[in-house]
């Protein structure tokens, strides 16, 4: 190892940083390092990296265009060489769809998570910290949309809003938030009687700045995890609600509704329908390593290591 | 009589980035049906100790002993579930922060009952009766009434007595109490050791009693044990305390404030590097 | 001398239960005043309620001769500031020594933020090398000197200290002892210190009140306390029970 990058190194990892900058790099390389030791985190994050490249680079990637496939010729061929994993019964290539499908996968997870992880857990803190008739409001509000199946209230939604993958994201958004609102909650009573929330009350800090700053960061964790763990439901909604016309629209390349289309010749032509299955298990199983090795990585408390 | 306890060459040792810290080098003693008190400072490694007896330990930490047995099982090799069977039953461990082992969203009560159900089959009202009597035991006053509070709503003692409750309801024949009497004031503390007495000369209890108090230390034991960082420095009959000839203990009993001895600033230990060898 | 603390007739009431019943007690300006007593006597409550942190439900507080009300201002957490009982549970688990003493400083808008906090960790006697630690990497006397930074840190005239040492060792205690002296001397600071040790509170206060049951049972100067000249057979039996264990008691 070279001079220079054993001094980078102990520069990073000095027992007495000289500024903020230094410690907070220092313990972002802390934290890097307690999550690539473990594999199975940096397994999941490659699988999401490849979905991101994947999804970035689709037009450069894909051997075929996912809507037009040769309906005289290439109906339904098993996975082989022109045609690595088949082709469906338009003809269309399969891989291709994956393909550009990442990218409506990736939309449809990232702006759900964008959006109901934040109301979740806005809701949850300050209903868990405000107690009292706010609490109760906001638990029962809370409680009402948790009462309705999930899709069944996606479905109304949308058949309000209009179909269309844009409208089923946000519905399913605002579906999916009452659970993350339950976790922070419950998170946030097992705190806010602590000394150290105390303290903070004692510094003259407002309920907002309790909240925001020192309740939000220790729920956040244990949202992140459930965020990732719940990845592989939202897609199988997304797809549930493409299956029923009011996701996306028919041509386009959406992992579920190729699963859903492909229903019909599960027996006889299996790959239509478990190539995308296998696309969404794999990218679940993705986001599921990677939120527990974020978990483990994130939190200081196991940094003495 | 053999011993209840037989600890050997115990060693926990931590792996952490900087190097292999080492908790306890080394401690070796036996505890018959009596009193042992362990003191120090802090960080010494009392607490390790007592975790390492109860299997309480980290998993990253590593522990080795030539031996270490509780009334002839070996506690090295045995399974995990034989050891979580001795856990809470046979063995009971009082840790040292009382805020932080509660549940913060479970009544007094309700962790007490949910304590004695996991080892003894009775009926929830019985069990209430139980947990009950157990809050009186403690000298908590209106047990009733602490019964259905929530952690944060008792005072730093209650939660301790309440902590001691939920361990002596099993029954215990070896009980590791770690600080538990830090947060009482000095008329319960007589009271709360009076029953850990009581609980060791009537039903032969063997109880480890760590603590950095040396006067409760020296005047509640039979024996005391004094620890530095992470090994014994001296061992010795509690009544020989004053004593002492190590001067670590000599200066851990200096340093304490006494009724009517007007010493500003109070003396502070000099530590030694040569002790720690 | 001026009343730095006034308390008169306080109650505090949590549902139906009452916590404290009507104490009143008087602490003049640069004193040291104890509080001991019985577990769940109140006395945490006490501090609590002067910090706005209990339910007041009758009687008055008044704070360097102002009458505080129902809410406390952001001006009053520069007058007054409390050290918590328990260590292991008063700083943020997620924030280094660094975030917790800007945090105040940050709230209260103050500037040179870098100095003070240097100044603070100075003065309790942690280095520069602690600014950055993480409160699970500190040691119990460690945390409470930065409890105690923090507590100083908005230059507060009234220190409330819960238990600031139970739940240090002997040497770390007497660590810890002397820096609250030296810093009371240092800034003419007042103190209201809460134990249950009747040593601390002889060796640190000049005056102290015994509590029992939400009640006051005696006040007395240390002085009084030493020569054992005491009134009540309560207070007497903490003296005797200050000496230690006896077996069949
Ligand atoms: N998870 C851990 N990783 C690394 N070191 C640890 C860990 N837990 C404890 N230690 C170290 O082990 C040593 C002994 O700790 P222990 O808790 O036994 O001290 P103690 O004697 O009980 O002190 P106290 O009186 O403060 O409770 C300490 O130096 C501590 O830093
Ligand atoms: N939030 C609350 N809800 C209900 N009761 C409470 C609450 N906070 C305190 N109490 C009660 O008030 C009483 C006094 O508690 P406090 O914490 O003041 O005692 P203390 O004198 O500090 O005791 P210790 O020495 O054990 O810390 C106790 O009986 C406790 O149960
Ligand atoms: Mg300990
Ligand atoms: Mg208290």
């Amino acid at each position: 190892m070279s001079q220079a990058t054993m001094t980078r190194r102990e520069w990073l990892l000095t027992d007495r940083p000289q500024s903020r900058l230094q410690a907070r790099l220092g313990r972002a390389y802390v934290t890097w390092r307690r999550f690539t030791a473990n594999w199975l985190a940096v397994v999941g994050m490659l699988i999401i990296m490849g979905l991101i490249l994947i999804a970035l680079f689709a037009p450069l990637l894909a051997p075929y265009s996912p809507y037009i496939g040769d309906l005289a010729g290439k109906r339904l061929l098993p996975p082989g060489a022109g045609h690595w994993l088949g082709t469906d019964d338009q003809g269309r290539d399969i891989l291709s769809r994956l393909i550009y499908g990442s990218r409506l996968t990736l939309q449809v997870v990232v702006l759900v998570a964008v959006i109901a992880a934040p109301i979740g857990l806005l809701v949850g803190t300050v209903a868990g910290y405000a107690g009292g008739w706010l609490d109760a409001v906001l638990m029962r509000i809370t409680d009402i949309f948790l009462a309705f199946p999930k899709l069944v209230l996606a479905l109304a939604f949308v058949a309000a809003l209009g179909p269309g993958i844009g409208n089923a994201i946000i519905a399913i958004a605002i579906t999916s938030w009452p659970p993350y609102a339950r976790i922070a909650r419950a998170e946030t009573l097992t705190v806010r009687n602590s000394d150290y929330i105390s303290a903070v009350r004692l510094m003259g800090a407002s309920p907002w700045r309790i909240v925001l700053r020192h309740i939000m960061p220790l729920c956040i964790s244990s949202l992140i995890v459930r965020v990732t763990l719940d990845m592989a439901g939202i897609i199988l909604t997304a797809a549930g609600l493409g299956f029923l016309g009011l996701g996306a629209q028919p041509p386009l390349p959406e992992w579920g509704a190729m699963i859903a289309s492909g229903r019909r010749f599960i027996l006889d032509q299996w790959w239509v329908a478990a190539m995308p299955g296998f696309a969404i298990l794999i990218v679940s199983l993705g986001f599921n390593l990677l939120g527990d090795g974020l978990r483990d990585a994130l939190d200081p408390r196991g940094s003495s290591q | 009589m053999n011993p209840l306890l037989t600890v050997e060459d115990l060693h926990v040792r931590f792996p952490t980035r900087t190097g292999v810290v080492e908790a306890v080098r080394g401690v070796s003693f036996t505890l018959g049906r009596e009193r042992l008190g362990i003191v120090g400072e802090s960080g010494s490694g009392k607490s390790q100790t007592g975790r390492a007896i109860m299997g309480l330990t980290p998993t990253h930490a590593e522990i080795s002993a030539k031996r270490m047995e509780f009334d002839g099982i070996d506690l090295l090799r045995a399974p995990p579930a034989q050891r979580r069977a001795l856990r809470g039953n046979r063995i009971a461990m009082i840790l040292q922060d009382p805020k932080y082992s509660l549940n913060p969203v479970m009544t007094i009560g309700r962790q007490i009952v949910e304590t004695l159900r996991t080892h003894e089959k009775v009926s929830q009202a019985e069990a209430r009766k139980r947990a009950l009597a157990m809050l009186e035991a403690v000298q908590i006053r209106d047990a009733a009434r602490v019964y259905d509070l929530y952690p944060h709503e008792v005072s730093g003692g209650m939660g301790q007595r309440a902590m001691i409750a939920m361990m002596l309801v099993a029954g215990p024949e070896l009980l590791i109490a770690d600080e538990p009497t830090s947060a009482l004031d000095v008329t319960v503390q007589l009271e709360v050791l009076g029953i850990l007495d009581r609980l060791v000369r009537e039903r032969g209890m063997g109880l480890i009693f760590i603590s950095h108090d040396l006067r409760l230390v020296s005047s509640f034991c039979d024996r005391v044990i004094v620890m530095y960082a992470g090994k014994i420095v001296e061992e010795l009959a509690a009544s020989e305390l004053s004593r002492a000839e190590h001067p670590y203990t000599q200066g851990l009993l200096d340093c304490m404030p006494r009724i009517g001895a007007d010493r500003h600033p109070l003396p502070v230990l000099e530590r030694k590097p040569e002790w720690a060898l | 001398m001026t009343t730095a603390l006034a308390i008169d007739r306080l109650r505090v009431t949590f549902d139906d239960f009452t916590a404290l019943k009507d104490v009143s007690l008087a602490v003049e300006s640069g004193e040291s005043y104890g509080l001991v007593g019985e577990s769940g006597s109140g006395k945490s409550t006490l501090l609590r309620a002067v910090a706005g942190l209990a339910p007041v439900s009758g009687g008055t507080i008044n704070v360097n001769g102002k009458r505080l009300g129902r809410h406390r201002d952001k001006a009053f957490y520069r007058e007054v500031q409390m050290v918590f009982q328990d260590p292991y549970g008063s700083l943020h688990p997620r924030q280094t020594v660094d975030r917790l003493l800007l945090e105040p400083l940050a709230i209260h808008g103050f500037d040179n933020s870098e100095r003070r906090i240097m100044r603070a960790l100075d003065e309790v006697g942690l280095g520069s090398g602690f600014r950055f630690r993480y409160s699970h990497q500190l040691s119990g006397g460690q945390r409470q000197r930065v409890a105690i930074a923090r507590a100083l840190i908005l230059e507060p005239s009234i220190l409330l200290l819960d238990e600031p040492t139970s739940a240090l060792d002997a040497s770390v205690q007497a660590e810890v002892l002397n820096l609250l002296e030296q810093v009371r001397a240092d800034r003419k600071l007042t103190f209201v210190m809460v134990s249950h040790d009747l040593a601390v509170i002889a060796h640190m206060c000049d005056r102290l009140m015994v509590m029992q049951n939400g009640e006051e049972v005696e006040q007395l100067t240390a002085a009084e306390l030493t020569a054992r000249r005491v009134e009540r057979d309560y207070t007497r039996n903490l003296l005797v029970a200050s000496e230690g264990f006896r077996s069949g008691a």
